[in-house]
């Protein structure tokens, strides 16, 4: 076989069926090469050479590699010297369709178990904490409750203030037309003490502290943080879950409270500026049409939003993997399991609160 | 230093689901032995650790701790077993969001009634002993990752515990300093009369410390041979033994 030219990956790698052909057509035992005319050459020519050994393997052709230059000769007998290792190759592609929908359905009831043996602990740990029999650092929780609550008002003000904003545009448009802006004040109330509140409340935190639960303990996975709790038989559930669902459980009641106030203050700013009411007739009415028990019932959602946002963020984090880009999908998956379990309970809250007459 | 079994290993099968990583494996290690797990990457020396200790469950077989099964202890006495051990995990695992001090100090204030003022002694003494005096107050992102091995050594003697086991304690650091560490695990095996189990291929901690060990074979899947490695190293009657603890060459 006689190599020429100059070979460069860029170019790409020639294919070996004319060799194929030779071979077929007629009886060769050695294959051996002439290079005179050979340029530079880089892994294409070595590619093109495996493939051409490996051919001639199969129909058992000796190659016969002395016309080879030196180092393209080591660097064959390198890529030939240690043979494939029997099923190390992935074959999970080649499986049959029913195959991998099975192996889904395995996976995910192995997933489902495992979220509910997660669950169950944490009751169990919220059990012993309700007992005073929990460990945990007295400074961790302080530290989450200022990450978690203090550090969130900022974003807190300023989408739940928007939000009453959008809210009173919204409704003005529509009271507009019977002369009835007064009552954007009790839309607005209502709307945000209500439901709005807690509900956006909530996504921003599972936004902001499911991810970084998820990730904080991801990455405590990734590091041998928590395997080195569980060998000082240090429970990770007590000692890193139970301070995370306390603080967000703690917080959240107070960032909804806040929430509530930014978004009848957004209300007020269009009711003043836009439709010329006065400050104290806006909130006289947003008093009037705002009973206790609306806050009470807001609050009591924000509460729950907050024990499903830490749980999601703690429970991804400790399902998380031991590589950096599983890190990274349990924060993903914590923000979308946090979103979704406060979507479904908000629901439910709206159809049991109506039924109740709330 | 010829002691009774600290640590048994009966017939243990190691798997992860369906994949057996090790089988058949049995074998003793005597208490004040330097005992070295070793073998290639990928044979399963790490998750023999992570067995030893408890964080993996066996796929059959057991693992005693004295005369008493670790595998088949039930939870509560589980933990108080492992209040005996202290590991150094490879990359030190120190809890980051805690200063040096504190991540001594944790266990101590976890599992004795010492006061704040006593833990606080004690968790300078451990830092001092592994040369770390003065850096009670780091994090362990601010420190080298030769100091977080021995700030991780610190917090694995906390409890004084009778059995201490090594993941790679030589991996990522300098000749000097896993000199430095191989030298402070000998002392603490003469002084605190500890019990060592490390796990390694680092040839030259394995021939200068290790008094005994098991050599785990990842084409056959089990152990084929233990003993003193330097006697290994020239009489072991397998060829992939020999040629691993020279390097290659037979």
């Amino acid at each position: 076989m006689r190599l020429s030219g100059s070979w460069s990956l860029a170019g790409g790698i020639p294919s070996t069926g004319e060799l194929e052909r030779e071979l077929a057509g007629t009886v060769v035992s050695r294959i051996a090469f002439d290079t005179g005319g050979l340029g530079e050459w880089d892994t294409s020519i070595l590619a093109f050479l495996t493939s051409a050994s490996r051919l001639a393997r199969e129909r058992h052709v000796t190659i016969d590699p002395a016309g080879l230059p030196q180092g393209l000769r080591r660097l064959l007998a390198l890529a030939e010297a240690v043979p494939e290792k029997d099923g190390a190759r992935s074959t999970v592609s080649d499986d049959p369709f029913i195959d991998r929908i099975g192996e889904l359905v395995i996976e995910t009831h192995q997933l489902f178990r495992s979220d509910l043996h997660f669950l169950g602990q944490l009751a169990l740990t919220l059990g012993r904490f309700l007992r005073g029999r929990a460990r945990f650092r007295g400074s961790d929780l302080a530290l989450l409750v200022q990450q978690s609550g203090f550090e969130a008002l900022p974003i807190v003000t300023l989408v739940t203030f928007l939000l009453g904003l959008i809210l009173a545009f919204v409704g003005a448009i529509q009271l507009q037309t019977f002369g009835a802006t007064i009552y954007v004040a009790d839309l607005v109330g209502v709307a945000m003490v209500r439901d709005m509140g807690a509900l956006i409340t909530g996504i921003i935190m599972a936004g902001r502290s499911g991810a970084a639960f998820a990730a904080q303990l991801g990455s405590m996975k990734v590091t041998q943080e928590i395997d080195a709790l569980e060998t000082m038989s240090i429970s990770s559930m007590e000692f890193l879950v139970l301070p995370r669902v306390v603080a967000l459980c703690l917080m959240m009641p107070l960032l909804t409270l806040y929430g509530d106030a930014m978004g009848i203050l957004g209300g007020a700013f269009v009711g003043v500026t836009m439709l010329d009411l006065s400050p104290v007739e806006y909130l006289l009415q947003t008093a009037d049409a705002v009973g206790f028990s609306h806050v009470v019932g807001g609050v009591f959602k924000g509460s729950v939003y907050g024990v499903l946002v830490a749980t999601a963020g703690c429970l991804r984090g400790v399902q998380s993997g031991k590589s950096s880009s599983s890190v990274g999908d349990a924060a993903t998956s914590a923000v979308v399991t946090g979103i979704v379990a406060i979507i479904v309970a908000c629901g439910v809250f709206a159809f049991v609160f109506y039924a109740l007459g709330l | 230093m010829e002691g009774r079994a600290a640590i048994t290993v009966r017939d243990l099968t190691m798997a992860y689901g369906d994949f057996v990583l090790q089988r058949d494996l049995n074998f003793s290690i005597r208490t004040g032995d330097i005992f070295v797990i070793m073998g290639g990457s990928g044979c399963g020396k790490s998750t023999l650790l992570r067995h030893l200790i408890g964080l993996n469950e066996p796929f059959e077989g057991e693992i005693l701790y004295g005369e008493e099964s670790f595998t088949r202890a039930a939870p509560a006495r589980r933990m108080e077993m492992l209040r005996r051990i202290g590991v150094l995990y490879q990359s030190g695992a120190l809890w980051s969001s805690m200063t040096l001090a504190e991540n001594v100090a944790l266990p101590l204030g976890e599992f004795t009634d010492l006061g704040a003022d006593e833990i606080r002694e004690v968790a300078a003494l451990k830092l001092a002993l592994v040369g770390l005096a003065g850096f009670e107050d780091y994090y362990p992102p601010d420190i080298s990752g030769g100091m977080q091995k021995r700030a991780g050594l610190a917090r694995a003697m906390a409890l004084d515990p009778d059995i201490l086991f090594f993941d790679e304690p030589s991996a990522g650091l300098d000749p000097i300093s896993a000199r430095l560490l191989d030298d402070l695990i000998i002392e603490l095996r003469d002084s605190l009369g500890a019990t060592i189990v490390i796990v390694t291929h680092e040839l030259a901690s394995i021939f200068a410390i290790g008094t005994n060990s098991v050599f785990l074979d990842s084409e056959s899947r089990t152990m084929i041979d233990m003993g003193v490695p330097t006697e290994l190293r020239d009489h072991s009657e397998h060829e992939r033994v020999r040629r691993f603890l020279r390097r290659g060459e037979l």
